[in-house]
């Protein structure tokens, strides 16, 4: 094995650590740029550029958009899945990246249900690799479409992006934190922009330690990563609150069943009631009833089909920073 | 008659606790004598220069024995043979290795054992073997533990598959102690580390890694120091447990403990757990993936503190070789281990001595007289007149940089590519024959 190397592709977008607040910026702003462009002029971006998207776990919208991302800016794009491939017969996730690559991909968009599988695909290929998520590690694109929802739906500039951006805003992270590579990216990410990220959940779900996560990492005023166990507290500070899925199964062996997590930590019609200016934010998948009413999933409050939309968006500008290419 | 002269040395052989200048004369593959610079003048003109070694500027120490060694044969030899595994052993300075059971099959009978320790297999040390306490290593069934002493086993070990159940240990542990060897235990609740690939804290927390906790480890010792205690006091036998490569401050307190209460625990040490933390992982690098894992650097220092005051016994490498396209997987599929051979005095000289304070004399100890007594060799592990001659010359203030495209090894999994070493092998003697020098 050559020598353990951290040097990625520069068009790689594997971790939210290996942005720097420029770069953040400059993605917001490539975004704009994109989505008001003329549909046909878009089309030209990346004409003729190849990307293939592998992906080894099952994905509805990040699969989807960014491979509707990568279409709408003119690229050819092929999907590889473990299902339907020599994944299937054992081939190394490296003797697949080295294929794609001999076939004429550029860059590689991966999923994958190991944490840091994407690190290994940037080293072994030299490829830009974007991570559409990784274990329980990162989902970058993901923090980065929320933030955009964020900013655009508190009336901030979405086009920019320095320590201050966030500055005053808190947003409360609720659910399955421990396994969650949503949560990571995003309280990783925003508070390196100002915001404070609570993250809130039982303790089997959000270990001390997740309030380490920016361990080391210099801060602006009043921003970081706090843990809360109580969701009423934190929602009294949020400006935002973002809900992630919980699976049944990752409930068995805590103290908690389901009927008191959803009494505990659900965002209900009574909770959101409280709070009439408060930013409703989910991921996906939604598990309506779980840890959200279905009736809060779908209020003005509501920003998830945003989310969705602006994650097209913001794929189109990593795709184009992966490639190079100007738009 | 065959001699071997060394000549202009330091000799420091802790077991004797001689520490001067001293000529070492070998003949017919033992120490036959010891005498002051220049005591062997005459001799050093007519015996050939193939036969001497100038060990001027440089300690004079016993071969170092290395209690903890993965050499993949038979059936993984892909990643290791014997042959090459004991060639990256005397680059070390090692005259002694004990070859773990986890082979294909695994070591667990007199049959199995005596094809490995075969002179076939083309060691080029004095190999030893520990096979397995159980029966494939299946944690089921006790081997013949009679057999395989008589077959040559120092020791009994399931490493990488720990004991678990109290009855299967204990029963391992009154069998052993009835034969005089020790059964050594990798310290792993398996049953709380499923799925772990690292120590669990913060850092596997940002990596979205599941974490082995310290307790994992803690609660085999502190079990296994309990049935200890139950056998004296039940059989009125002296059951002797080693721990292996022991990780955290919570299994070194524990360890502490028993051996302040009389017990007869004794424990290793690796290299690379008191020199680097979980943080040597940085983006999943797979060659800083082992079992135990690297811990904390409370916990790491907690170690450095266990070979200073004597807690820990011994340093062993656990060397664990693994073909690179093994290795070069996604974090949570690759292998446990990281060779070690090469790297052990390097490391243990410049983290240990120079960075700690540990007499250079206490490093050659705990890497070759406490290692024997730990496997109860009676002839090794010291310099005197009578003795085996394994020796090791090393020059204790060479700097210099490890390489692992230079390793001897078939495998070159190891995160010191590239690292600062303190003190290099010039010379290994193994049974009378120089099997090394450079």
């Amino acid at each position: 094995m050559a020598a353990f190397s951290t040097a990625y592709h520069p068009g790689s977008l594997l971790s939210v650590e290996h942005l720097s607040i420029a770069d953040v910026g400059q993605i917001l702003a490539a975004t704009a740029e994109l989505e008001s462009m003329d549909v046909a002029a878009r089309a030209k971006v990346l004409e003729r550029r190849t990307l293939a998207l592998l992906f080894y776990e099952s994905s509805t919208r990040t699969r989807t958009s960014f491979e509707l991302a990568a279409k709408s800016l003119g690229a050819t794009t092929t999907l590889v899945s473990d299902k339907s491939s020599s994944i299937e017969k054992g081939e190394s996730l490296k003797d697949t990246g080295l294929t794609l690559r001999a076939l004429g991909a550029e860059a590689i968009v991966l999923r994958h249900p190991a944490s840091g599988a994407p690190e290994l695909l940037a080293r072994v290929t030299g490829l830009p690799v974007l991570n559409a998520g990784d274990g329980m590690h990162q989902h970058p694109t993901q923090a980065l479409l929320d933030l955009r929802t964020i900013l655009l739906r508190l009336g901030l500039n979405a086009a920019t992006a320095t320590a201050q951006t966030l500055r005053g805003i808190t947003i409360v992270i609720t659910g399955d934190i421990r396994h969650s590579r949503v949560a990571r990216s995003n309280a990783m990410l925003l508070p390196r922009l100002g915001a404070k990220v609570i993250l809130c959940g039982p303790e089997e779900l959000l270990p001390q330690e997740a309030a380490e996560l920016l361990a080391g990492v210099e801060l602006p005023a009043n921003a970081g990563v706090e843990i809360a166990r109580d969701l009423d507290a934190a929602l009294e500070r949020a400006d935002v609150a973002m809900m992630l899925r919980i699976q049944k199964e990752r409930l068995l062996g805590t103290a908690l069943d389901l009927g008191e997590y959803v009494k505990r930590y659900q965002l209900s019609q009574a909770r959101l009631g409280r709070y009439p200016k408060l930013l409703v934010m989910h991921p996906g998948p939604i598990i309506r009833g779980l840890e959200i009413a279905g009736e809060v999933a779908d209020s003005p409050q509501s920003a998830i089909e945003e989310q969705v939309a602006h994650g097209l968006a913001v794929r189109r500008a990593v795709l184009v920073r992966a490639l190079g290419a100007r738009a | 008659m065959k001699e071997l002269l060394i000549t202009g040395g330091r000799l420091i052989d802790p077991a004797s606790g001689v520490d001067a200048l001293r000529d070492v004369l070998v003949r017919d593959g033992k120490i036959a004598a010891i005498e002051k610079p220049g005591g062997f003048a005459a001799l050093a003109k007519t015996l050939p220069k193939q036969f001497q070694i100038d060990a001027t500027g440089c300690i004079v120490a016993p071969g170092f024995i290395d209690v903890h060694v993965h050499l993949r044969e038979p059936g993984q030899t892909h990643k290791e043979t014997i042959a090459t595994g004991t060639a990256a052993a005397v680059v070390g300075g090692f005259t002694t290795v004990v070859a773990m059971p986890n082979t294909t099959p695994v070591n667990d009978s007199a049959e199995s054992l005596a094809w490995m320790l075969d002179t076939a297999r083309g060691s080029a040390v004095n190999l030893l073997a520990m096979p397995a306490a159980t029966a494939g290593s299946m944690g089921e069934r006790v081997t013949d533990f009679a057999a395989l002493v008589n077959a040559g086993a120092v020791g009994f070990t399931d490493d990488g598959k720990p004991v678990l159940e109290d009855e299967i240990m204990r029963a391992a542990l009154i069998s052993a102690a009835r034969l005089g060897v020790p059964v050594s235990q990798h310290a792993e609740d398996t049953r709380l580390t499923g799925g772990c690939s690292m120590n669990a804290g913060p850092v596997a927390f940002r990596l979205g890694l599941r974490g082995m906790t310290v307790e994992a480890e803690s609660r085999i010792v502190e079990r296994d120091i309990r049935l200890l205690e139950e056998i004296e006091r039940a059989e009125g036998l002296r059951p002797h447990l080693h721990v292996q490569h022991v990780s955290t401050a919570r299994a070194l307190a524990a360890i502490k403990s028993a051996k302040a209460r009389g017990l007869h625990v004794t424990c290793e040490a690796a290299p690379h757990h008191f020199t680097l933390t979980e943080d040597a992982i940085g983006e999943y690098n797979t060659n800083a993936k082992m079992n135990p894992p690297l811990r904390a650097e409370a916990d790491r220092r907690a170690l450095v503190a266990a070979l200073l005051d004597g807690t820990v016994d011994c340093i062993a490498t656990d060397h664990a070789p693994h073909a690179s396209h093994e290795k070069e997987v996604e974090f949570e599929r690759a292998p446990n281990g990281i060779t070690g051979l090469e790297t052990a005095l390097g490391l243990a000289l410049r983290v240990l001595h120079k960075d700690s304070g540990l007499p250079v004399s206490r490093v050659i100890e705990l890497m070759s007289a406490r290692p024997a007594s730990i496997i109860g060799l009676k002839d090794r592990g010291a310099i005197i007149v009578g003795a085996m001659a394994d020796v090791t010359v090393f020059d204790a203030g060479a700097e210099w940089q490890f390489r692992a495209r230079d390793s001897r090894s078939m495998s070159k999994n190891t995160p010191f590519d590239g690292a600062a070493m303190l003190g290099q092998v010039k010379a290994t003697v193994c049974a009378g024959r120089i099997v090394y020098r450079r």
